[in-house]
């Protein structure tokens, strides 16, 4: 074909329409620099505990290379079943509420895909995690962004919530503790939303990736809620708490029909999770609990340190209870966050992200992640200190 | 001793990291951080700090040898006379007691492989209760108090992710 020929032309409308990811931009431009400390990164900093490692190296070594069942291996939805039970006191039957995902990015989109019809609305606290308002523009379906403030510490108003509700709203995505901003919806801040999910009839999808990383109190879900439970799709996996990005595993739970509905796109699309990666899950959930409580132990420390840090240089930053992120405004710099993050980048080699990069209202913040060494913090904000001395107005 | 825990936890890998860096990754005051260190200190619950180094990158090619060592037990001290003795010894820097086929383990640094010969055969096998030693030379060092020598390990994720 002539290269003259506009290719883009081709590609779908729906497809075509999405923008592009800020965060997308932004890495280009951070691969560019040279000797940069990044506070950019969406993952932990620990490699995956190396017990798990090993039990995936047995299972290769024994021959499991083979597909699995759709849903997943069973011993690996038993054991999902039991962490679930024991962490959110919610019982799921192995047999047909657990499907074992390509990570629960897949397990988002299976369930935006089997749950949406064209127009119809799913609503999207923000600033969020970046999948859900393309995934749902992907199905045809409506993304209605729910602002969540800094006053707040980003949790979903009540009142937010009802006046975005019209009659097409059908899905709500509860991503409790949240990326990019830390923050997590208590007992209390969820018990506010049931009435209001219930009588309008929502499904809501409860990406709970970072719920092992919680730091004051113990994770409550919203399927836990009378009433809720079948109208609940729960997501959890392996990334974050088990440190296990690249192995590309997660999972949900939820209302036998839907989770069948899911594994019907599933079964056509994915086959299964591979099968090297559900058995390091399972060595996971049996023997990893231990380390991984390490690990959030040691995120915490990371996260006071950061905390402070933003503190000394006069960054204001509500206290994060979750996840791995503080989200810092900005504003007394004057910039906006991508001029911000292109400046620090420039000027100091600190790599953060861009609040807009996850909706409209992180505009005015930026992203930064602690899951870096102790040094790399402290460095990064004496520098993010000297650059806003140089900055800041008046 | 919760506390005391946790600061030792801390700076059992990074001797380097500060008391204000501890403090606020505690939540804790940094006086009080440094009163609690100075204690530990004191009371030998911290014996003191040592720095990893990779000599054999520099150049210097001393020699360690790892030796057991067979003893005959003493009445009412049992092995730790000997023990005691040896650890007395500058070029020694680690005495064990071990369970299995000898009973005391002992680390021994020295210019060259002549220098622990001669330990060897001059001070320690001639100790009194000292039956036998086994010398081994340790002829490259991989990990050591949890540091790896080679391909130290690098930070591998994109420097930018959602
Ligand atoms: C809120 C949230 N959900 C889902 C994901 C994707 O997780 P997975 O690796 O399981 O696909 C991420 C990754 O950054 C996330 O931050």
């Amino acid at each position: 074909m002539n290269s003259k020929v506009n290719m883009n032309q081709y590609v779908s409308k729906v497809v075509r329409d999405i923008p592009p990811s800020g965060i997308r931009k932004f890495f280009d431009l951070v691969t560019q620099t040279e000797g940069v400390i990044s506070l950019g990164v969406g993952e932990p900093d620990f490699v995956t505990p190396w017990h798990i490692r090993e039990a995936c190296f047995y299972s290769l070594e024994k021959g499991y290379t083979m597909y699995t069942s759709n849903l997943g291996l069973p011993e690996l939805r038993e054991e999902i079943a039991a962490y679930e039970s024991r962490k959110i006191g919610v019982n799921y039957s192995p047999e047909d509420e657990i499907l074992v995902t390509v990570g629960v990015s897949e397990a988002v989109d299976l369930a935006l895909r089997a749950l949406v019809e064209p127009g119809d609305e799913v609503l999207v606290p923000e600033p969020s995690y970046v999948s859900y308002s393309p995934g749902t523009t992907l199905v045809h379906g409506k993304p209605v962004s729910l602002m969540t403030y800094d006053a707040d510490e980003y949790r979903l108003r009540p009142d937010i919530l009802e006046a975005a509700l019209t009659p097409r709203s059908k899905v709500l995505i509860l991503p409790y503790p949240t990326n990019p901003t830390g923050g997590i919806m208590k007992h209390d801040d969820l018990k506010a939303l049931v009435d209001i999910i219930i009588k309008h009839d929502l499904i809501v999808l409860s990406d709970e990736i970072y719920s092992e990383l919680t730091y004051e109190g113990e994770h409550v879900s919203i399927a836990s809620f009378p009433g809720m439970r079948d109208r609940t799709i729960v997501f959890n996996g392996f990334s974050k708490s088990f440190a296990m990005t690249g192995w590309r595993i997660g999972y949900a739970c939820g209302h036998p029909e839907i989770i069948n509905a899911m594994n019907k796109i599933h079964q056509y699309t994915i086959m299964c999770a591979p099968i090297m990666a559900q058995k390091a899950a399972i060595e996971a959930l049996r023997h990893g609990e231990g380390e991984m409580k390490k690990m959030v132990e040691n995120y915490n420390y990371r996260r006071k340190l950061m905390l402070a840090g933003f503190k000394e240089i006069g960054l204001s930053c509500f206290e994060p209870r979750g996840a791995f992120y503080c989200f810092p405004s900005i504003t007394s710099s004057g910039m906006n966050s991508e001029d911000f993050c292109e400046q620090l980048l420039k000027e100091e080699q600190v790599a953060v992200v861009p609040g807009n990069a996850f909706g409209n209202c992180g505009e005015g913040y930026i992203r930064c992640c602690y899951a870096a060494s102790v040094g790399n913090i402290e460095e990064a904000i004496d520098k993010m200190g000297q650059f806003l001395c140089r900055h800041r107005k008046g | 001793m919760e506390l005391e825990k946790r600061i030792l936890r801390l700076i059992e890998n990074d001797a380097q990291l500060n008391p204000k860096t501890i403090a606020t990754m505690l939540g804790e005051d940094e006086q009080k951080v440094v009163a609690i260190i100075k204690r530990l200190e004191r009371e030998k619950y911290i014996l003191g700090y040592n720095t990893i180094i990779n000599w054999e990158r520099l150049g210097d090619d001393g020699v360690t040898a790892m030796i057991d060592v067979k003893v005959t037990p003493e009445r009412e001290v049992g092995f730790n006379n000997v023990a005691e003795r040896i650890c007395r010894f500058p070029e020694v820097s680690c005495v064990y007691l071990m369970s299995g086929t000898y009973d005391l383990s002992v680390i021994v640094s020295g210019d060259n492989m002549k220098d622990i010969s001669w330990f060897v055969s001059h001070k320690l096998s001639t100790l009194d209760h000292v039956q036998s030693t086994t010398t081994h030379f340790i002829l490259k060092r991989y990990k050591q108090e949890n540091f790896v020598f080679e391909e130290p390990e690098q930070d591998k994720r994109l420097v930018v992710s959602p």
